[in-house]
């Protein structure tokens, strides 16, 4: 038995040579890694040209704005009843896109699902436009649907659903596509038909996952529907945008806050509602 | 093998099919007392969003119509003068894109670098303050409910038009949001490399180090990396209340119908964009599977 002390430092060191023997490669790989993001970050400060020196100022003139803020304060009443009708309006956009979006998403999504339509080139296709319709912001559909149907909540709701839908179509048909397929045999061996083996066996077992995944999606378009109102899609936004610009602070931080507080209650409602409904499942 | 079926008596029969019918109107009732309510809902809804099928009917031929004119006019013979003309301002939109892309960077970059920070004071195992973590916590909620386009919108008047307000505006929203995500992973983690570098004496600062961090970076990572791909998005429309990159232009192509720019420009960025996901989307992948193969 040899017998050692923790003491010893160099006796451990002795004894283990490989453990202590730094790992040039690696630390090489580390070191690349990180330089190459600073210096990334550093050719970002000379290409877009920031004003740093403008950053002291920037903060002393938000600190001015922050004092400005508080407190909060609508102004009057009928300034919080105009609030409480706008945030109405985007709790309406976001619920409304939400479901328009999932119901339209439903049918395109059977199609973009391999194990449904096992045209490759239907699904290619459907799998591209969903692809495009969602890499377009919602901010830019809502700036496209305020040309079409004019200024207001309505084209809000209109822009929710055409970005829903290219979300929900991938979301909807990845979870199609992970079900399992023996329910659906089991139908078409006793008789059905492809579409009922779509119905009956496929259909119960997806159904909860998007439910969810709606549910889910509704909660993270209200803070998004808070926010078109900028390019005139009505909403809170839309007020928000108006006080920012007249640099009525007070009525801002109000107008913050009430956000927060309908966000927070919104998250609280649909989490209830969502273990009430299907249970505790993970969104993927 | 034979199993006997078992024949049960007509009353028990009756008995027993009277229940399943009972269950499946019990369910049925509920299916449609749901809908009922999101119909009542909707309903609601509707009438609070000026949702207005009459004006939907008569302007809808304007969606289709608007694409049609924003298309770029081609014809075969010209087809290659036509294609230039249509991406007549490629060099500059290509350098507004690229600046869109830092914009996203910049700021996902700050706003990961602070939410690392803050994330291990925001874990309730490795802080024994609850104070401390609920204030974090609070702090880290602030910073991803409020949109970070209202950021942008704020910020642009305390620093002036330009870059800067966005990619504070992001920073700030990513903050938010990977300190959540953040603190998540860390609560998750296994407490026994912490009580071992508690146990040899380490400091709070070194049982993060050497204890927390090992076990977290590579899922670090990966929700950086998938918030960049959020961020590349924000940061294109971060232009519209001025503050840097494409969205600038796009909205002043909108506003001023400069119709075929409106589709080359939305066509860079959702290539763009596309390009992204599909990078990090591998990126993220070979990740997880390293720490796959790790476990």
């Amino acid at each position: 038995m040899n017998s050692f002390s923790f003491e010893s430092r160099a006796g451990i060191v002795e004894r283990h040579p490989d453990l202590f023997r730094p790992d040039w490669w690696h630390r090489g790989k580390i070191a690349i890694g990180v330089g190459g993001a600073v210096a990334l970050f550093l050719f970002g400060i000379v290409q877009l040209d920031i004003p740093f020196h403008r950053l002291s100022e920037g903060m002393v003139r938000l600190g001015e704005f922050v004092r400005l803020m508080l407190p909060p304060n609508p102004g009057s009443w009928a300034e919080v009843l105009k609030y409480l009708h706008a945030l109405g309006e985007t709790v309406s956009i976001a619920f409304l896109g939400t479901l328009g979006g999932a119901l339209l998403a439903l049918p395109v999504s059977l199609l973009a699902a391999r194990n449904v339509v096992a045209n490759w080139i239907v699904h290619l296709l459907t799998r591209r436009s969903l692809d495009t319709i969602r890499g377009v912001d919602t901010l830019i559909w809502a700036l496209i649907w305020v040309g079409v149907v004019g200024l207001g909540p309505f084209a809000g709701i209109l822009a929710v659903i055409c970005s829903d839908f290219g979300t929900f179509g991938k979301l909807f048909s990845e979870a199609i596509e992970a079900a399992d397929k023996n329910p659906a045999e089991g139908v078409r061996s006793s008789g059905g038909n492809h579409l009922h083996s779509v119905r009956f066996g496929l259909l119960p077992q997806v159904f909860p996952i998007l439910l969810s995944q709606v549910l889910y999606y509704f909660e993270s378009n209200t803070r998004s529907a808070t926010i078109i109102g900028i390019v005139g899609a009505g909403g809170i936004g839309l007020q928000l945008a108006e006080q920012i610009r007249v640099l009525e602070w007070q009525k801002v931080s109000f107008l913050i806050l009430l956000i927060l507080m309908a966000v927070s209650a919104i998250d609280w409602i649909s989490g209830k509602l969502r273990f009430a409904i299907i249970g505790n499942r993970a969104i993927s | 093998m034979r199993t006997a079926v078992p024949e049960f008596p007509e009353a028990r029969l009756q008995e027993l099919a009277d229940r399943y019918e009972a269950a499946v109107a019990a369910k049925r009732r509920r299916v449609w007392l749901g809908l009922a309510v999101l119909i009542a809902a909707a309903i609601a809804a509707g009438w609070m969003g000026d949702v207005n099928f009459g004006n939907f009917v008569e302007n809808f031929w304007r969606f289709p119509a608007y694409f049609v004119s924003i298309a770029p006019k081609f014809s075969f013979s010209t087809a290659w003068v036509d294609l230039t003309e249509w991406l007549w301002g490629l060099p500059r939109w290509t350098q507004l894109l690229g600046d869109t892309l830092l914009i996203a960077y910049m700021g996902t970059l700050t706003g990961a670098i602070c939410g690392f920070v803050l994330c291990f004071l925001a874990s309730a195992n490795l802080v024994r303050s609850r104070a401390t973590v609920f204030v974090t916590r609070r702090v880290l909620e602030l910073c991803r409910t409020v949109p970070e386009i209202v950021f942008a919108l704020i910020f642009v008047l305390a620093f002036g038009l330009g870059p800067l307000p966005g990619v504070l505006a992001i920073a700030i929203h990513t903050t938010g949001a990977l300190g959540k995500q953040f603190a998540e992973v860390v609560e998750n983690i296994d407490n026994k490399p912490i009580e071992g570098v508690a146990a040899s004496g380490g400091s709070w600062l070194q049982i993060v180090r050497f204890g927390a961090v090992p076990q977290v970076l590579s899922n670090f990572v990966s929700y950086a990396l998938l918030r960049f791909e959020i961020n590349v998005r924000g940061a294109a429309v971060m232009g519209f209340v001025g503050a840097g990159g494409i969205g600038q232009d796009l909205i002043e192509a909108v506003r001023k119908f400069y119709y075929t720019d409106v589709s080359a420009i939305l066509l860079l960025i959702v290539v763009t964009v596309m390009l992204i996901d599909f990078i990090t989307e591998r990126v993220r992948h070979r990740l997880l599977g390293l720490e796959g193969s790790a476990a």
